[in-house]
C-alpha cells in the first residue's frame, strides 16, 4: 500500500492519532502531526511513498505540533521533535512541512552511522550511478532534478548512502527541495515536474519541493554501483566545461564532502578509495541545463560502450 | 494504573533487563526491539545494549533494522574512543615538562585503565584532575598549545571559577575536542567536604607513569557524585552514571578492603547518604552484588523509612527514561526535584536561590540551548 491509497480523512486521522508510517528508502519513519498546514501538503507530495508494513520496525519517530505552554497563544508555531525531544527552535506554523522534511534529513545525517553518508546527489542509469558531491549553492539539486526528469533514476539529491558490506549505493529518493531561482528554472525546464507549494521567507529563502518521478520511488530497493563522480558548479553565462579530474583530487573532495567520513574512520577511507578507483571523475561548469544534460548523457553512453 | 503508566513501565523494564540479564534479548518481539532502541538511545545507552548483545552472543536474534542502529552506535563509540585516546596523547605532548600529577577522570579513566564501564560507553570530553596550585600553569600551557577558552558569559565564567570544582572547558581550535580541568571533585561551595588532597595521595599510576587514575573507592564515589550532583532538570538522574557505578562496584567488589574503604571515605566526605541511595539503586535496578553488612552499616546514616521510601521512589522516577510517547508529569516533577536537591548539595541556600532564579529567568526568556534546525549544518553532528 502507498500513501496515495489513503483518503484525506484517513490520512489526517493517522497523522493526528497513531502516526503515519511511511518508508523513505532504507528508513521507516513515523510522523505525527495535528496540523493542517502539514497534512495538506504531505498528502499530495508523499502520495507515491509506500506505507510501512504492520510489524516492521520504525527507525525514527518524529512529530510536528504546536509547542506547549504559554507561547502557543502568543504566536502560532510548530515544533519539530524526535522521540518526544525537541532541541530545535520552533518554526512558524506555515513552515511545518519544510521543517519536517529538514528534520528527517537531520535524523538520518546524525544517526545513520551504520552507513557511509556522502553529501552528494546520486542518479542512476542501467544499474550504474553518477554522483554529484557538492556544497550547498553549487546547483546540485537543480541539476539532479533536471536529470531525473530526463531518463535518469533518482537515488538521492542529498545523501550518497554507501553500504560498507558491499560498497553499493542505497537509494533514498526523498523530495527534492529547490531554493529561490531554481524553482522557476525547473518550472520552465520541465513543466510536467510535480512541484509542491512555495514556502516563502524560510531560513533558506523560498523553498518548494519536487516530488520525484514515481518510478524512482517504486525502485527504492534497487541498489546501484558507483561509476562516475561529477563535481558540478553552476556559473551564470558560463560555457559548458566538462574536464577529467585526477583521482587524488577527487578522493579529497569526496572525503571532505561526507557527513560521517571521520566516524567510519578506516572503513570510510577504504570505501571512498575503492569508489574513486572504479569511477571516472570529472569537474563540470555549466549555465545551461540542456547542454549539461547532453554532456552527461554522452559521458554515460561512451563509458558504457568502452 | 493508567495506560501511560503501563507503557512507561514496559519501556523501563526493557532497558533495565537488557543490561541486567541480556538473555532476555533472545525473546523480544519486533515492537519491543523498536522501543528498546528508542529508550536506550534517549538514555545514551544504545552502545551498551550493542555490547551486551555481542557479549551474550545473541546477535542472530536482533532484527536487521535494530541491528543497524546498534551498529551505528558502535561506530560512533569506536570513533569517540579514538578521539579521546588521541586527545590524551596530545595533552601529554602539550604538558611535557610540567611537573604536576595528572589524574584522569570518568570515561577517560575507564578507557585508559581498561575498566569495565568503558564497554559500549559513549565518550564526550577529556576530564582531568590536577592540583589547584598547578592549574594556572597547566591552563596557560594548553592555551599556548592550541586550546582556547570557550566564550561564555561573565556570569557563567564567574560561576565556574569562584564556586565550582572545575574551570570553564578548554577547546582545541582544530579538533574541537574539549578538556575539563578539575581541581577537586565537589564544588567549592558544597557543604560536603571537598578537600582533594587525599585523592592525590591515593591515586594509582597507569602503564604510562605520567597518568594516574583515582583509587577504586574514590573512583566509585566520584561516579556517585556525578550521578547525584550533576543533575539536569530535563534529564533527571543519568542512568548511564548508575551503570558506571554498577560496573565499578562489580569489578572492585573482590578487592580486599574495598568496601570498608568505600564506606569510610564516604563518611569523611559527608557523602554517606548518597552512597547509601546509590548502592540501593544499583542493587535494586541492576542486582549489583552489595554485601549485606555494608548496607546494614550505612542504614545508620540513612533516613527513617517513611522518608526513605518516597525518596527512593523519586530516585527511580528521575533515573528511568520512561516511554518517549507517554511522558509522565510525575517523572518530570521528580527530575526537577532531584535537580533542585543536587544544587542544594552543591551550594549554600542564599547562593542557590540566586543561581536558580537566574537560571529560571533565562529559561523564561527562552534563552535555552535551542538549536536553529535549518541553520544547523547537517555535517557538524
Amino acid at each position: 500500500m502507498i500513501v496515495g491509497d489513503l483518503g484525506r480523512g484517513e490520512f489526517d486521522k493517522r497523522l493526528a492519532g497513531p502516526g503515519l508510517r511511511v518508508r523513505f528508502g532504507p528508513f521507516n519513519i513515523r510522523i505525527g502531526s495535528p496540523l493542517d498546514a502539514f497534512a495538506g501538503v504531505a498528502h499530495q507530495l508523499y502520495a507515491p511513498y509506500p506505507l510501512v508494513e504492520e510489524n516492521a520496525l520504525i527507525d525514527f519517530h518524529v512529530r510536528i505540533a504546536s509547542p506547549r505552554g504559554l507561547r502557543r497563544w502568543v504566536r502560532r508555531q510548530a515544533c519539530f521533535s524526535l522521540d518526544g525531544q525537541s532541541p530545535f527552535a520552533p518554526y512558524t506554523i506555515e513552515h511545518a512541512f519544510p521543517a519536517v522534511e529538514w528534520g528527517i534529513n537531520w535524523c538520518i545525517a546524525t544517526r545513520a552511522h551504520h552507513l557511509l553518508m556522502l553529501h552528494s546527489a546520486v542518479v542512476e542509469r542501467d544499474g550504474l550511478a553518477m554522483l554529484f558531491p557538492a556544497s550547498p549553492g553549487d546547483g546540485k539539486s537543480t541539476l539532479c532534478t533536471a536529470l531525473v526528469h530526463s531518463g535518469w533514476r533518482l537515488l538521492s539529491d542529498e545523501f550518497g548512502l554507501i553500504r560498507p558490506e558491499d560498497g553499493l549505493l542505497l537509494p533514498l529518493p526523498r523530495l527534492i527541495p529547490l531554493k529561490n531561482e531554481s524553482i522557476e528554472v525547473i518550472r520552465r525546464f520541465r513543466p510536467e515536474a510535480l512541484i509542491g507549494p512555495a514556502f516563502y521567507n524560510t531560513r533558506k529563502g523560498t523553498v518548494a519541493h519536487v516530488r520525484p518521478p514515481v518510478d524512482s520511488v517504486q525502485r527504492a530497493a534497487e541498489t546501484a554501483r558507483p561509476r562516475w563522480f561529477v563535481f558540478p558548479r553552476w556559473i551564470a553565462h558560463s560555457p559548458l566545461d566538462l574536464q577529467p579530474m585526477s583521482k587524488s583530487q577527487a578522493f579529497l573532495m569526496v572525503a571532505s564532502n561526507a557527513f560521517n567520513y571521520e566516524v567510519l574512520d578506516e572503513t570510510a577511507y577504504r570505501l571512498v578509495a575503492q569508489m574513486v578507483a572504479q569511477s571516472d571523475c570529472y569537474s563540470l561548469c555549466y549555465s545551461d541545463l540542456d547542454e549539461a544534460l547532453a554532456a552527461l548523457d554522452e559521458l554515460s553512453r561512451s563509458s558504457r560502450d568502452e | 494504573m493508567t495506560s501511560s503508566g503501563t507503557a512507561n513501565r514496559q519501556a523501563n523494564r526493557l532497558l533495565i533487563e537488557a543490561i541486567r540479564s541480556p538473555d532476555v534479548l533472545t525473546a523480544l518481539r519486533p515492537d519491543e526491539w523498536e522501543l528498546l532502541v528508542r529508550v536506550a538511545r534517549r538514555a545514551r545507552l544504545l552502545g551498551r545494549i550493542d555490547s551486551e548483545v555481542r557479549l551474550a552472543g545473541v546477535d542472530e536474534c536482533v532484527p536487521p533494522s535494530a541491528a543497524a542502529h546498534l551498529r551505528a552506535a558502535r561506530n560512533v563509540i569506536a570513533h569517540r574512543k579514538t578521539l579521546v585516546s588521541w586527545e590524551v596523547d596530545r595533552l601529554l605532548w602539550a604538558l611535557r615538562g610540567v611537573d604536576q600529577p595528572l589524574i584522569l577522570l570518568k570515561g577517560t579513566a575507564y578507557l585508559l585503565a581498561g575498566l569495565p564501564p568503558e564497554r559500549g560507553r559513549i565518550f564526550a570530553d577529556v576530564d582531568l584532575l590536577v592540583p589547584e596550585d598547578g592549574l594556572g600553569e597547566i591552563e596557560e600551557r594548553l592555551v599556548a598549545r592550541g586550546w582556547s577558552r570557550i566564550q561564555i558569559d561573565p556570569y557563567d565564567d564567574r560561576y565556574y571559577r569562584v564556586w565550582m570544582h572545575e574551570i570553564p572547558p578548554l577547546r582545541h581550535y582544530e579538533r574541537g575536542t574539549e578538556i575539563d580541568l578539575h581541581h577537586r571533585l565537589l564544588p567549592r561551595t558544597s557543604r560536603l567536604n571537598s578537600d582533594p588532597a587525599p585523592l592525590f595521595a591515593a591515586a594509582q599510576p597507569l602503564a604510562n607513569p605520567r597518568l594516574r587514575v583515582l583509587a577504586p573507592p574514590d573512583m566509585v564515589l566520584h561516579a556517585l557524585v556525578h550521578l547525584f550532583l550533576e543533575g539536569d532538570p530535563d534529564e533527571g538522574l543519568r542512568l548511564r552514571d548508575l551503570v558506571d557505578v554498577h560496573d565499578l562496584l562489580t569489578h572492585f567488589s573482590g578487592q580486599p578492603g574495598f568496601w570498608d574503604q568505600l564506606v569510610r571515605k564516604a563518611g569523611d566526605l559527608g557523602f554517606a547518604r548518597p552512597l547509601f541511595y546509590g548502592l540501593r539503586a544499583a542493587e535494586r535496578l541492576f542486582a549489583t552484588p552489595v554485601p549485606r553488612e555494608v548496607l546494614g552499616g550505612l542504614r545508620r546514616v540513612s533516613p527513617p523509612w517513611p522518608l526513605r521510601a518516597p525518596m527512593e521512589k523519586l530516585i527511580d522516577l528521575a533515573l528511568l527514561p520512561g516511554h518517549p510517547d507517554h511522558p509522565l508529569t510525575r517523572a518530570g516533577l521528580a527530575r526537577w526535584l532531584i535537580y533542585v536537591r543536587a544544587h542544594w548539595l552543591r551550594m549554600p541556600p542564599l547562593l542557590l536561590a540566586r543561581h536558580l532564579s537566574r537560571k529560571t529567568w533565562l529559561r523564561f526568556r527562552g534563552a535555552r540551548k535551542r538549536i536553529d534546525l535549518a541553520q544547523l549544518d547537517l555535517k557538524q553532528q
